[in-house]
């Protein structure tokens, strides 16, 4: 099984390697995304990874290593449903700025990804599609939001794509699913044509099988869009990491973030090991914590989200495009509003935008936004602190490793706290990336390395180095031949 | 009606928006332009399609600065967007790109000239913001969405940019809320900013209105007025809404803070909407939008180029013509001309500039000022018909008067008492009542002998007989 069309080994390849065949002519890109395509058909059918597999005309024939895009990734041409039913048939008329800088880099679009609906949850349960299963088991989540994304790296069905990440939605199924994802810095990848669900912690980000394709992805889509006026230029160029070492690096170990409850005992030994690892690499591992950011940020970020959620959310009105309610002719604008949303959210966006709405109302809005927003505040200055003594942060991404499906569904808190550990950064708008650091129970555990805005280069740098000395096997065994 | 100054006094405040006449809306790169057919200035950004952002419009903010300055303003090193959210089809994110609580400019005054001199305006805040697009319901009565058959929305107007300025409640009479919009209008209209016309909508008025009895200090009930689209709807929807607050009053009432309508047609007061049912906007900072921070230089810049502003040219020329003239000269833009046109006689020109030039529809800007003033200098010694035609055309690409002084009026008495004559002897019933008093008749005899000689005859001459012969 894993020798598909034309001999590509869809399972093992890279993209750097895909790229290497392209370049010496060993393959053509059209036999790539043939490869693919086979192995799509072949397993995708109980993974339920993809939303929408394109045809020829809306791959693109650009020469280059296909890809995966999160199907809240605006795609001009191609369906476009962030999950969920209120966008079903709709067919954006744009690209979003990334779709337009993987097309400029000749990447073929192999389909878009299986996601939480609107990005919102942490299994890829919340589809209004129906979930996406791990590949490492079909029984487990692959993680989310950007199950899809995740699953796909791991079964061999693309080679790379892009998810998005809010709360976590990259690294943790990253973590999952036994692949490298980073979250970059807010404000580094364009979110111009991105499903808007929390806009102020929204953020693109690469999942690959290694942390140079993650940089390699990161390095074609990252820097200032004219079309988001939140972006900025990056203040160095995307390097390639070499290095195989780690001398010189100062690694901080947070407490909290490495002995909150809830950490699987698994988890915790692979990333103890891990940073041992470090530290035979020449790393200099010190303690640190972060008393406030473990202990507020989720709640916190539990404010920020669906507030901004709520009102992302308003456009979905049954006006414009996408599902409209059938009144039969009987009903005003209010039934017609309250009908179309009704109808189209599933259960967890409706439960964001109350949560949202009431957060934002007259008399709340103090206690709740406002002071959540304070309490970001503080949330940077502890991480700032934190990088004053250390260049890059290490912890478990998830808690855990891939549950059961139906798990958590009908505990939304539970769900919730699957997210405790990449949260904290994220609400200070720091990058972070998930490299799998081993298997427990026979199921793959991420290791966060976070590091302070821009430092991008350094997180690559220390995946990198750790992932060679790890010489974790990224083929799900079920899969292997 | 206009009430007992001795017992109420009227505190008015004005919210007025203006419509910014940049090449393109304020946060997308839609052509901003007006009258166009429907849904053809639209893009994926201002119909809020999934995954758009706003890019904010730099033209837009410096007018905006421009603007908070002419009105003496502190303009914010730091001021942020909001999101104001409710729903409504004309408001396709769900959500207004609004200021709020940290507006571009704040605190300034605006000096309005009257007729008792200066009256300062205090300016709250100016702000910038998008318009929503414009709905249209069909098949119902009125345009109102009520009993409407459809709704359809155009598009053209979502997200064209705004600027709201709040004033005090500094206004104390519907005649000076009209002249403060009309300064106001002249002086957006002179910083190149907007068209400012009511009537298409570029400038559009609310007024929040309240009485308290002469003496007292503190504020009353205030209602809104809402969507007035001409000065002199302003103007008198305040007063139709001051005499029905001071009715209320007097009559042992209470007035209920509410939003109003003010149909001109009727001259009636209807409620809009109750503020009990308003939204709950839950304004919160645009997270897709960074502050805007304009540089001590560019505002610098901005304020070294603003132009002289109309309330100081009213002043200036108060003293030559009078207030009402140099009023009418400047806010409708005509005080350039009347500097360019010489003479001795200012307030004749500045009547004929007020009068005839405006009646016949000439662009100041065009008249050459040499030739209108030979004709208004010899505005006694030739037809009224051929001082008309010359003014019609003294926008015209090489007009001279030359042509039209040829044209002597009829001056010798002579040939003027023979048509009076006549006439009198056909009207003696108007002679009659003349004669006992009746001396308003004049101008009808007046007209009489135009009409008879066809404008020719010099009309100073003509009163002067004309009293003459009926005095006799
Ligand atoms: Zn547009």
């Amino acid at each position: 099984m894993s020798a598909d069309t034309a001999g590509i080994d869809t399972l093992r390849l890279t993209a750097e390697e895909a790229a290497g065949l392209l370049e010496r002519g060993e393959v053509s890109s059209a036999e790539l995304v043939a490869a693919y395509r086979a192995a799509i058909e072949a397993r995708d059918p109980e993974l339920h990874a993809y939303l929408h597999v394109t045809d020829d005309e809306h791959a693109g024939d650009g020469g280059g290593v296909p890809i995966a895009l999160k199907d809240v990734i605006t795609t001009k041409g191609v369906p476009t449903t962030a999950g969920s039913r209120i966008l079903e048939g709709y067919v954006p008329v744009f690209d979003s700025t990334v779709a337009a800088r993987c097309k400029e880099a000749g990447l073929p679009l192999l389909g878009k990804t299986n996601l939480d609906e609107f990005a919102m949850g942490s299994s890829t349960e919340n589809s209004g599609f129906g979930p996406t299963r791990n590949p490492w088991d079909t029984t487990r989540v692959p993680g989310g939001s950007s199950g899809g994304s995740a699953a796909v790296v791991a079964a061999g069905l693309a080679p790379w794509s892009l998810g998005t990440d809010t709360g976590g939605s990259v690294k943790q199924p990253a973590s999952l699913c036994g692949v490298v994802g980073l979250r970059p810095t807010w404000g580094t990848v364009s979110r111009y044509g991105i499903v808007a669900f929390a806009s102020s912690l929204d953020q693109v980000g690469p999942l690959a099988k290694t942390v140079r394709d993650c940089a390699r992805l990161y390095g074609i889509t990252a820097g200032r869009d004219a079309c988001d006026s939140t972006t900025v230029e990056l203040p160095a160029p995307v390097e390639l990491p070499e290095r195989e070492d780690l001398r010189g690096l100062r690694v901080g170990v947070p407490r909290e973030l490495n002995e909150v409850d809830g950490i699987e005992p698994g988890v915790r030994e692979r990333v103890q090991e891990a940073i041992r690892l470090a530290e035979e690499l020449g790393a200099e591992v010190g303690e640190t914590t972060l008393p406030r950011s473990v202990e507020y940020g989720l709640a916190c970020y539990y404010l920020v989200a669906p507030a901004e959620a709520s009102a992302n959310l308003a456009r979905y009105d049954g006006v414009r495009y996408g599902h409209r309610a059938d009144l039969n002719g009987d009903g005003d604008l209010t039934a017609l509003y309250e009908r179309t949303r009704w109808e189209g959210f599933g259960a967890e966006p409706k439960r964001r935008i109350m949560l949202g709405t009431y957060a934002l109302s007259a008399g709340y809005y103090d206690a709740y936004y406002g002071q959540a927003q304070k309490v970001r505040t503080v949330i940077k200055q502890e991480f700032a602190a934190a990088f004053e003594d250390f260049d890059v942060l290490l912890s478990p991404t998830s808690p855990t490793v891939a549950f059961p499906l139906g798990d958590k569904v009908e505990n939304p808190l539970a769900m919730y706290l699957t997210d405790v550990l990449t949260i904290p950064p994220n609400m200070a708008g720091l990058p972070g990336l998930s490299i799998p650091c081993g298997l427990s129970e026979g199921l793959p555990v991420g290791l966060q390395i976070l590091g302070p805005q821009f430092s991008e280069n350094t997180l690559f740098a220390v995946g990198h180095a750790l992932e060679r000395a790890l010489g974790f096997d990224f083929v799900p065994p079920r899969l292997a031949a | 009606m206009p009430l007992d100054p001795t017992r109420w006094e009227p505190v008015i405040g004005l919210e007025i928006h203006v419509q910014l006449k940049t090449k393109t809306k304020m946060f997308c790169r839609c052509e901003n332009v007006w009258g166009e057919a429907p849904n053809t200035r639209t893009c994926p950004v201002c119909l809020a399609h999934p995954g758009t952002l706003p890019v904010p419009n730099r033209q837009a903010i410096e007018w905006a600065i421009r603007l908070g300055l002419a009105l003496d303003c502190e303009i914010a090193p730091r001021s942020l967007f909001h999101r104001k959210n409710y729903f409504y089809p004309d408001l396709p994110k769900g959500y207004q790109i609004s200021q709020y609580d940290s507006p571009i400019a704040t605190r300034g005054r605006f000096s309005v000239p009257g007729p008792d001199g200066d009256r300062e305006m205090g300016i709250v805040r100016a702000h910038l913001e998008e318009d929503a697009a414009k709905t249209i319901h069909v098949g119902g009565e009125g345009g109102r969405i009520h009993g409407a058959g459809a709704s359809l929305v155009d598009f053209n107007r979502g997200g064209t940019p705004l600027v709201e300025i709040v004033t005090e409640p500094d206004v104390r009479s519907a005649e000076e809320a009209r002249r403060f919009l009309g300064l106001l209008r002249q002086t957006v209209v002179e910083l190149g900013i907007s068209d400012a016309e009511m009537e298409k909508g570029s400038l559009r008025c609310d007024a929040n209105v309240s009485v308290r009895e002469t003496g007292e200090t503190g504020y009353r009930t205030k209602t809104e007025l809402k969507n007035m689209n001409s000065f002199k709807f302003v103007a008198d929807g305040i007063d139709a809404e001051l005499a029905r607050q001071v009715e209320l009053y007097e009559d042992g009432g209470e007035v209920v803070q509410e939003t109003l309508h003010f149909d001109p047609r009727s001259g009636r007061i209807s409620p809009l909407r109750s503020k009990e049912q308003a939204h709950d906007y839950r304004y919160f900072p645009e997270p897709d939008l960074v502050p805007v921070e304009p540089s001590p230089e560019l505002v610098g810049r901005l304020r070294d180029e603003l132009p002289e502003l109309p309330a100081a040219r009213i002043r200036r020329l108060e003293e030559e013509i009078g207030f009402d003239l140099a009023l009418g000269l400047v806010t409708s833009g005509r005080d350039e001309l009347f500097a360019r046109v010489p003479g001795d006689d200012r307030r004749a020109t500045a009547n004929v500039l007020m009068n005839q030039l405006a009646g016949a529809g000439v662009d100041p800007a065009r008249v050459n000022a040499d030739e209108l003033a030979k004709l208004i200098a010899a505005r006694d010694a030739i037809p009224r018909a051929a001082f008309d035609e010359a003014l019609a055309a003294s926008g015209d690409e090489g007009f001279t008067a030359e042509r039209y002084l040829a044209e002597a009026a009829i001056t010798d008495e002579g040939e003027i008492d023979a048509v009076i004559d006549r006439i009198l002897a056909a009207n003696e019933g108007q002679v009659q009542a003349y004669r006992s008093g009746k001396e308003g008749l004049l101008g009808f005899f007046v007209g009489q002998v135009m009409r008879e000689t066809q404008g020719k005859a010099n009309p100073k001459v003509v009163n002067e007989r004309l009293r003459e012969r009926l005095r006799a």
